[in-house]
């Protein structure tokens, strides 16, 4: 099976007054991963809704392939759908469900006993056709939604939310298992989620909504590196702000004030900025935890940011140290745990070095 | 999660931590209701059809022997099948309405259903006199519209009683398929039309078979109410549309005939649990699943 491109057009929903989704444009590639990832209330299950069919668009237009789908019944639009909850039939056998897409296109009797039987073996669940839904596992009922959402070889895989209900372990599970059989059906996946990690881990490119509007849409290694937004820098990964002004912007580089707690200077403007900051503009800048460098004060010459380290967090593989600056801003800083300096203690003083190159600046938005 | 646990170190579980005799204590009121307002009178009524004045069976067999007896409750039967039919079919999309509705028209529907139920059936029942009565509101209206000449007698009649005994019952019908029908997710049709179905299909294939628990046991409740029902029918009935309990009635309050009325309401009782045992027995084919 061959996946189909989707494209979203001025794409809107109202509710009276309340705008749910705003005229999002959205071009999926044939066979591409996509994900809609946003907080609830931004709007990507509305916006999953009116792909599948079950809301209808107050304004824009939307394709599937060469195909104008905007007010075609769902059950003709030939997408395939796994709900949040997999909502399978509870009333019919694994081996029904998964024959239902058939038997409403009327496929003949042997030749699905054929595919219901690949379809479950695909998901690994082959000697599981007589059990009823009730008798099996969560993580098992993910998979037979699966294999009935894909069992009619659709172009195009919705998923809302589909590992929600699953815990952590299974849930990583599942999202490697998904993305190879997406690999290997080169089925076009629309994908909902706000677990920020698992858009990262799955996705070709992302779509991060806000408030019914897409907010950014590309690579996670884009999103991750080179926000738009200060909401997509916060919610993709995690994010220091700092409030700074700008003190000079020349030739050799930026320079931003901090307040009390120091500077901070860039060699290069970042590309998400189109006009370069003028001195004396405010600015945010975002650093990633990770980003940060950290040493006893004195250590380097370079110019630091000094800070007291307030409280060390334990996370495995790394720490995560929260770090109060002089002018009293705090900041995360993350190390990871096998290095070999001697970490600092709640209450030691600490020097905070930020590379250039690692700053996102962002213009101050009146929300 | 978080949930507070018990000085043992158990999660509570309602059930469990219940003492026997904190139990027994909320039990105790309607064990005695049920012994004393219900087994006792009826384990009277029935020692009375077979013991008093003295030991004999002649009681059932003049059940059995004179064909007007077998004839009301064979039309009791009757018209406790009609009426849960009639209940049924105008109940049913009532029900799905109800459940698919949201807001303002749902609490319209809500209190259409539920503000006949809160009236007494007295007064309901005396409504369908004004209605049906020879110079009442559906006479009129025929003999305005040029339909009839003279006045049709609808009062006294089987119609009458099935009409107006549907009407009185039809909540008991619309609540427990309702409570079904609205606990079904809203994704099972969505799931059914997203893989091809059209609306008819999404609901003959998943709403109607999903919702047989409630039709069950809506279907159940209709037809035991209307077997023992008393009121309407012997308001709106006449002579020949006699059921068991007004003929029972007229034993025990007309005749004083006890032991006879016993031996009907034994009658009564026993053919209604049958039909209650064949009828759970055919429906428990369907019980193999659980929703959500």
């Amino acid at each position: 099976m061959d996946g189909a491109s989707v494209s979203v057009h001025g794409l809107g929903k109202r509710y009276g007054a309340v705008r749910a989704v705003k005229a999002v444009d959205i071009e999926v590639r044939p066979g591409e991963f996509l994900s809609l990832l946003g907080p609830s209330g931004s709007g990507k299950t509305t916006l999953l809704m009116m792909i599948a069919g079950f809301e209808i668009p107050t304004e824009g237009s939307m394709r599937i392939g060469d195909r104008d789908v905007t007010y075609v019944a769902p059950n003709r639009r030939n997408i395939g759908m796994v709900f949040q909850r997999y909502a399978l039939f509870p009333h019919m056998t694994v081996a029904d469900n998964v024959a239902f897409p058939l038997r409403m296109r009327k496929v003949e009797k042997t030749e699905i006993a054929r595919r219901v039987a690949n379809a479950l073996a695909l998901v690994q669940l082959q000697d599981f056709g007589k059990r009823f839904p009730s008798e099996l596992s969560g993580g098992q009922q993910q998979r037979v939604a699966v294999a009935r959402a894909l069992v009619f070889e659709p172009p195009v895989l919705l998923m809302d939310e589909p590992l929600g209900a699953l815990d952590k372990k299974l849930r990583e599970q599942m999202q490697i298992e998904i993305k190879r059989l997406q690999q290997r059906l080169g089925v076009t996946v629309i994908y909902v989620t706000h677990d920020q990690e698992e858009a990262l881990t799955m996705s070709d490119r992302i779509a991060v909504m806000r408030n019914g509007s897409l907010e950014q849409i590309g690579s996670p290694t884009e999103l991750y590196d080179s926000p738009a937004t200060p909401f997509v820098a916060d919610f993709v990964g995690k994010t220091n702000f700092l409030e700074a002004v700008c003190q000079s912007c020349n030739g050799s580089g930026l320079e931003f004030g901090l307040g009390q707690s120091g500077f901070i200077s860039l060699k290069d403007c970042p590309p998400n900025l189109t006009t370069p900051p003028r001195p004396g503009e405010k600015m945010r800048l975002g650093v990633r935890p990770e980003a940060i460098r950290m040493a006893c004060p004195g250590d380097s010459d370079d110019r630091t940011l000094n800070g007291v380290v307030e409280a060390v967090i334990f996370v495995g593989s790394f720490r995560t140290f929260l770090v109060r600056l002089t002018g009293g801003e705090l900041v995360h800083v993350q190390a990871s745990t096998d290095h070999d300096m001697t970490q600092p203690n709640e209450g030691d003083r600490v020097g905070l070095t930020i590379p250039g190159q690692a700053v996102q600046i962002f213009r101050e938005r009146r929300q | 999660m978080a949930a507070k646990l018990l000085a043992n170190g158990r999660r509570p579980t309602s059930a469990r931590e219940y003492g026997p005799m904190l139990a027994l204590a909320l039990i105790t009121p309607f064990v005695m209701l049920l012994f004393g307002g219900f087994l006792y009178p009826v384990g009277a009524l029935l020692w009375g059809s077979i013991f008093v004045p003295e030991a004999t069976l002649a009681n059932y067999a003049r059940i059995l022997h004179e064909p007007l007896f077998l004839l009301v409750l064979w039309r009791t039967f009757e018209i406790a099948f009609v009426v849960t039919a009639l209940a049924l079919l105008l109940g049913y999309p009532v029900a799905l309405a109800m459940a698919r509705v949201s807001g303002r028209s749902a609490l319209l529907i809500a209190a259409c259903v539920l503000i006949p139920l809160w009236t007494s059936v007295l007064v309901r029942s005396y409504a369908w006199i004004v209605l049906l009565q020879r110079n009442g509101l559906v006479n009129n209206a025929l003999i305005e519209t040029g339909l009839t000449d003279a006045p049709l007698r609808l009062l006294y009649t089987q119609g009458a009683v099935i009409a107006a005994m549907t009407q009185v019952l039809l909540p008991f019908m619309i609540l427990p398929i309702y409570s079904v029908v609205r606990n079904i997710p809203d994704d099972l049709v969505r799931a059914a039309r997203n893989l091809g179905a059209g609306s008819f299909q999404a609901f003959v294939r998943v709403t109607l078979p999903l919702s047989f628990p409630g039709v069950s046991a809506g279907v159940l409740i209709t037809f035991i109410l209307s077997l023992g029902f008393y009121i309407t029918p012997a308001l709106l009935g006449g002579p020949s549309t006699l059921m068991m309990s007004t003929l029972i009635g007229q034993q025990t309050t007309e005749l004083l005939d006890w032991p006879f009325a016993g031996a009907l309401a034994t009658t009564l009782l026993f053919a209604t649990l049958l039909l209650v045992i064949v009828f759970r027995r055919a429906l428990a084919l369907n019980k193999g699943f659980e929703l959500g």
